[in-house]
């Protein structure tokens, strides 16, 4: 069984998988951090993000051996200690949530817009959160989110 | 607390484990030693199985077990409940052919569960299950809603021809004499098109056993799990509620489709007790496409009798809905009285009739899915109605404000079964032409025009009726079960509240809202309360959350348990404050006797009841806890008029919504911004059916739309921004006077969607467009009618 030595969320970790071990099973399997969640089976709803080197990626379809040497943010390790990351407090403020199950991914997929983008307009937004689906919201505060943590009140 | 307590937009706690991913979903547990189930699935719409090996399965690494229906017959496994029966117009039952949790000699749509297996490892199960062996004779396939009837191929030989039931609600004599007098009728036939819920969570269930107690726990996806308890303890696996707990956690979306009791939830349960071990199953997408109850698929021919003044005097539906191969837990109530009661809609007509025939198909099975049967009814008329506006030639508005039941007609009886208790139709319809800048459309179609673009605005009004009830009225109607809510307050010793409901909450922020009902009412911190749900053994019972009842109905149960503590809280402070009880009042969380500053705070009170030292003992129990169950009197009736404007590339037939605003009459609001979310959400999934949602099957049975690549789940950028409005009128028999508002944004869209479509197309002769209206339907339109010009 290949062995893979990563960082996730600031910890190191040297694991032993099978080289077919997606990163989000890795994760929520054999690291217990069940934030990432899985939505579909096609790559397309994005409740799986989670940031590899940096980047937001769909972790469904990321194999666990290919962030060998990588480091790797979830949804446990966006913000550090008691209090939320912008984005997350913008998400609350605005009841950028309901259900919560695709928010992690949705989270980390506009917390990566944000650093590439600090200050997308609303069409940009919309347009970078095609890869995330959400059933309950209409996306409306969603988008009124990350304008918040955008610094663009909404 | 001031700006906590009924009417705050205070914001979510449970937004903090959510946004922290340290939410607790049902896949999100794993116990120690468990198991996991594969669901074999038919891959064929409809065939005999004639004969099914599973040994080298059995054979396979890791294979704990492989079960089928012979084991489950062998154990006396009950079927798949119904809940709810309707009878047909000739008085004889619906057809109710069994629904075995695992195919028994015959598969009957793609995604019917043939077998499982339970391995060690997920891929373990998977790959022993291609080992199974199954000898498949192909049969017949019925698909189609239309031709289903009679059309020589029966899914169920109980119910040769397909036909479940054919049911019918009104007055046909009248309706017939009403159009004898009409001056004009408009018709229209139209298809509510299939749609598959897809909560983004899917379905997931762990079945675990203890042998020392002889306890069995399921952890499932619902949102009922006392129902689950109740129809799969007593009907399926025959377990006493008091050895079974049916724990939902945290549930990520249902829509309908996590109401109902599904066959792996009675596999993981049973299995556990043969093998003894944790059984866990989660579904994956592609399973839930073909395996969750989906929603809608109706085809419909309607009728409308009008007098020379475009009032209406009669109408008249007959629809034939596709329940699917088996009958879901409420499959049969939804095309008939969540459907056929709201035929009405806002408007007085004298004389309205419905039939509905269901068939069975070789189709996942069909239930709720948000709306319910409300949708279906509300397209049907509301398309109705813009049609004949522009066959009167008069506005779409006006058409509607001619026929609006008045204010003071209420409390209003409509023609078919319901009573509107309170509704002011005219002020959402006012409200909505204001948001929606009505009166400058023509100048902005003008300027689309010069775009080269078509520009149509679509106006519909819409009613539902929430919180079925009451329950010896379900009863007679045929539910099998009753339809109140329970709450228990347990007030604890130091003053906190825990608020015990039997409703689930699945994204609509009940810990939030239901802590507001309870502290707004005590006049205590609202940081005090705590809400409890979800879990069989915690919560003394409940009914679940669906078709909008969750605080019309749960909250009202809460209400009345925090007047019960009330009441006990006043007869301790009385003794207390020495005085008598009738003589005491509360307000602002202190109990104080009249006309004095003599009083005790409610914590005192609660401090008092757990430890009586000094304590009316003779006459009154310690402790302060109070259940109650709340049967309502009625629906409540939310209503709004809904406005949308849509601009087409004519080019393309690409249609973009350029505006849509909703105003809507919730009644009492307890939480504008929970609420304003769940109609935003309502008229995601409402504007999706309208423009891009579709089941879709082929002749063959196989659902074509079977994954995200396929299925048009709206994204962030097929969403306009909404603008929202409410106005209210109290519910006037519930002590919160609210109105649901879960479904209502998914009622009152699809219609709004589809008749701007058809304004916008108007110059082209398109008097209809049925949903989803895709560019490719809508450009097609156009050719055609462009052709049909030409031609004259």
């Amino acid at each position: 069984m290949p062995q893979i030595s990563l960082e996730v969320n600031g910890k190191s970790i040297t694991a032993e998988v099978e080289p077919n071990v997606l990163l989000v099973d890795f994760i929520r399997r054999h690291l217990g951090l069940t934030g990432a969640h899985v939505g579909c089976d096609t790559a397309q709803c994005g409740a799986c993000v989670v940031h590899v080197n940096g980047d937001s990626v769909k972790s469904c379809n990321t194999l666990a051996v290919q962030c060998d040497g990588a480091k790797v943010t979830t949804i446990e390790g966006l913000s550090n200690g008691a209090d939320l990351h912008p984005v997350q407090a913008a998400f609350r403020e605005a009841h950028g949530l309901q259900c919560g199950f695709c928010t992690p991914g949705m989270v980390m997929s506009a917390a990566d817009l944000l650093q590439k983008n600090p200050k997308p307009s609303e069409a940009e937004i919309r347009e970078w959160l095609k890869g995330n689906i959400c059933r309950c919201t209409g996306y409306q505060n969603i988008v009124k989110a990350i304008q918040i943590a955008s610094g663009q009140a909404a | 607390m001031a700006g906590t307590g009924i009417g705050s937009a205070i914001k979510r706690r449970e937004d903090f484990r959510f946004l922290r991913g340290s939410g607790r979903y049902t896949d999100d547990i794993s116990l120690p030693n468990q198991t996991h189930m594969h669901v074999l699935r038919s891959t064929l719409a409809h065939a005999k199985i004639k004969k099914i090996d599973t040994s080298a399965a059995k054979k396979a690494p890791g294979v704990v077990a492989v079960f089928t229906c012979e084991d489950l017959d062998a154990a006396s496994v009950g079927g798949v409940p119904c809940g709810w029966q309707i009878t047909s117009r000739d008085g004889n039952p619906m057809v109710e052919p069994p629904h075995p949790v695992l195919a028994r000699g015959k598969v009957r749509h793609v995604g019917d569960p043939i077998a499982v297996v339970i391995a060690e490892s997920l891929n373990q199960a998977k790959d022993a299950a291609e080992l199974i062996d199954i000898d498949f004779k192909e049969l017949p396939v019925v698909v189609d809603t239309k031709s289903a009837l009679n059309n020589g191929t029966s899914v169920h030989d109980e119910a040769p021809g397909n036909l479940c039931f054919d049911w019918e609600l009104g007055d046909a004599a009248a309706v017939v004499d009403a159009f004898k007098k009409a001056d004009h009728v408009t018709s229209i036939d139209l298809v509510n098109n299939r749609l598959i819920p897809n909560a983004m969570e899917p379905r997931a269930a762990i079945g675990d056993y203890d042998m020392g107690s002889g306890e069995h726990t399921l952890y499932t996806t619902s949102q009922n799990p006392h129902v689950i308890r109740l129809l799969m303890g007593a009907f399926v696996l025959g377990i006493p509620e008091h050895k079974l707990r049916v724990y939902a956690p945290d549930v990520g979306g249902g829509f309908g489709s996590k109401i109902f009791h599904y066959a792996e939830e009675i596999l993981v349960t049973w299995a556990a007790k043969q093998i003894n071990r944790p059984v866990k199953w989660t579904a994956e997408r592609s399973e839930s496409f073909i395996s969750d109850a989906h929603g809608r698929d109706h085809v419909t021919h309607a009728e409308m009798a009008f007098d020379k003044n475009a009032k209406a005097l009669a109408l008249k539906v007959d629809t034939i809905a596709n329940l699917g191969a088996y009958l879901s837990t409420f499959g049969p109530a939804i095309p008939t009285w969540l459907h056929g009661t709201l035929l009405a809609g806002q408007y007085a007509t004298p004389a309205i009739y419905v039939n509905v025939k269901t068939v069975f198909t070789n189709t996942v099975p069909v239930d709720a899915y948000r709306g319910a049967g409300r949708p279906e009814a509300s397209f049907v008329l509301e398309r109705l109605m813009s049609k004949a506006a522009r066959e009167f030639g008069i506005d779409q508005a006006e058409i509607r404000r001619r026929n609006f039941v008045q204010p003071d007609q209420f409390p209003y009886a409509t023609p078919v079964a319901v009573e509107y208790d309170t509704g002011n139709f005219q002020a959402n319809m006012d409200q909505a032409l204001e948001m929606a800048d009505y009166d400058g459309f023509e100048a902005r179609k003008a300027k689309s025009r010069k775009r080269g673009k078509l520009r149509g605005i679509g106006v519909a009004s819409y009613i539902e009726a929430c919180g079925v009830a009451p329950s010896a009225l379900a009863g007679a109607l045929g539910a099998r079960a009753g339809l109140y809510e329970v709450a228990t307050i347990r007030v604890n010793p130091t003053g906190s509240i825990s608020v015990l409901t039997g409703t689930h909450s699945h994204g609509q922020g009940h810990e939030t809202t239901f802590a507001q009902v309870v502290a707004g009412k005590l006049g205590i911190d609202v940081d005090s309360v705590e809400l409890v749900h979800g879990d069989t053994d915690k919560i003394p019972f409940g009914m679940g959350t669906y078709g909008s009842r969750s605080l019309a109905v749960g909250g009202a149960a809460i209400s009345q348990a925090v007047d019960k503590v009330i009441e006990k809280g006043r007869k301790i402070a009385a003794h207390l404050l020495e005085a008598s009880a009738d003589d005491i009042v509360f307000e602002n969380g202190a109990f104080t006797v009249k006309g004095t500053d003599r009083s005790k705070a409610f914590g005192e009170i609660a401090l008092a009841a757990y430890v009586p030292h000094s304590y009316p003992i003779d006459e009154l129990e310690p402790g302060l806890e109070e259940t109650a169950f709340y049967d309502p009197k009625n629906f409540t009736f939310p209503a709004g008029t809904y406005i949308c404007e849509v601009e087409i590339d004519p080019r393309t037939g690409f249609t973009e919504i350029a505006s849509f605003v909703a105003s809507d009459d919730f009644g009492n609001i307890v939480n504008p911004m929970i609420v304003e979310g769940q109609v935003h959400g309502g008229l995601a999934q409402g504007i999706g059916q309208a423009l891009l949602e579709n089941a879709s099957y082929d002749e063959n049975g196989q659902l074509l739309s079977g994954t995200y690549m396929d299925y048009t789940m709206p994204r962030a950028d097929d969403m306009p921004t909404f603008k929202v409005g409410t106005t209210c009128t109290p519910c006037t028999h519930n002590p919160l006077g609210a109105k649901g508002c879960g479904e209502a944004g998914a009622i009152g869209s699809p219609p709004a969607v589809i008749n701007a479509i058809v304004d916008a197309l108007g110059e082209y002769g398109v008097t209809h467009i049925d949903m989803p209206a895709t560019p490719e339907k809508i450009w097609q339109a156009i050719q055609a009618g462009t052709r049909a010009q030409a031609a004259e």
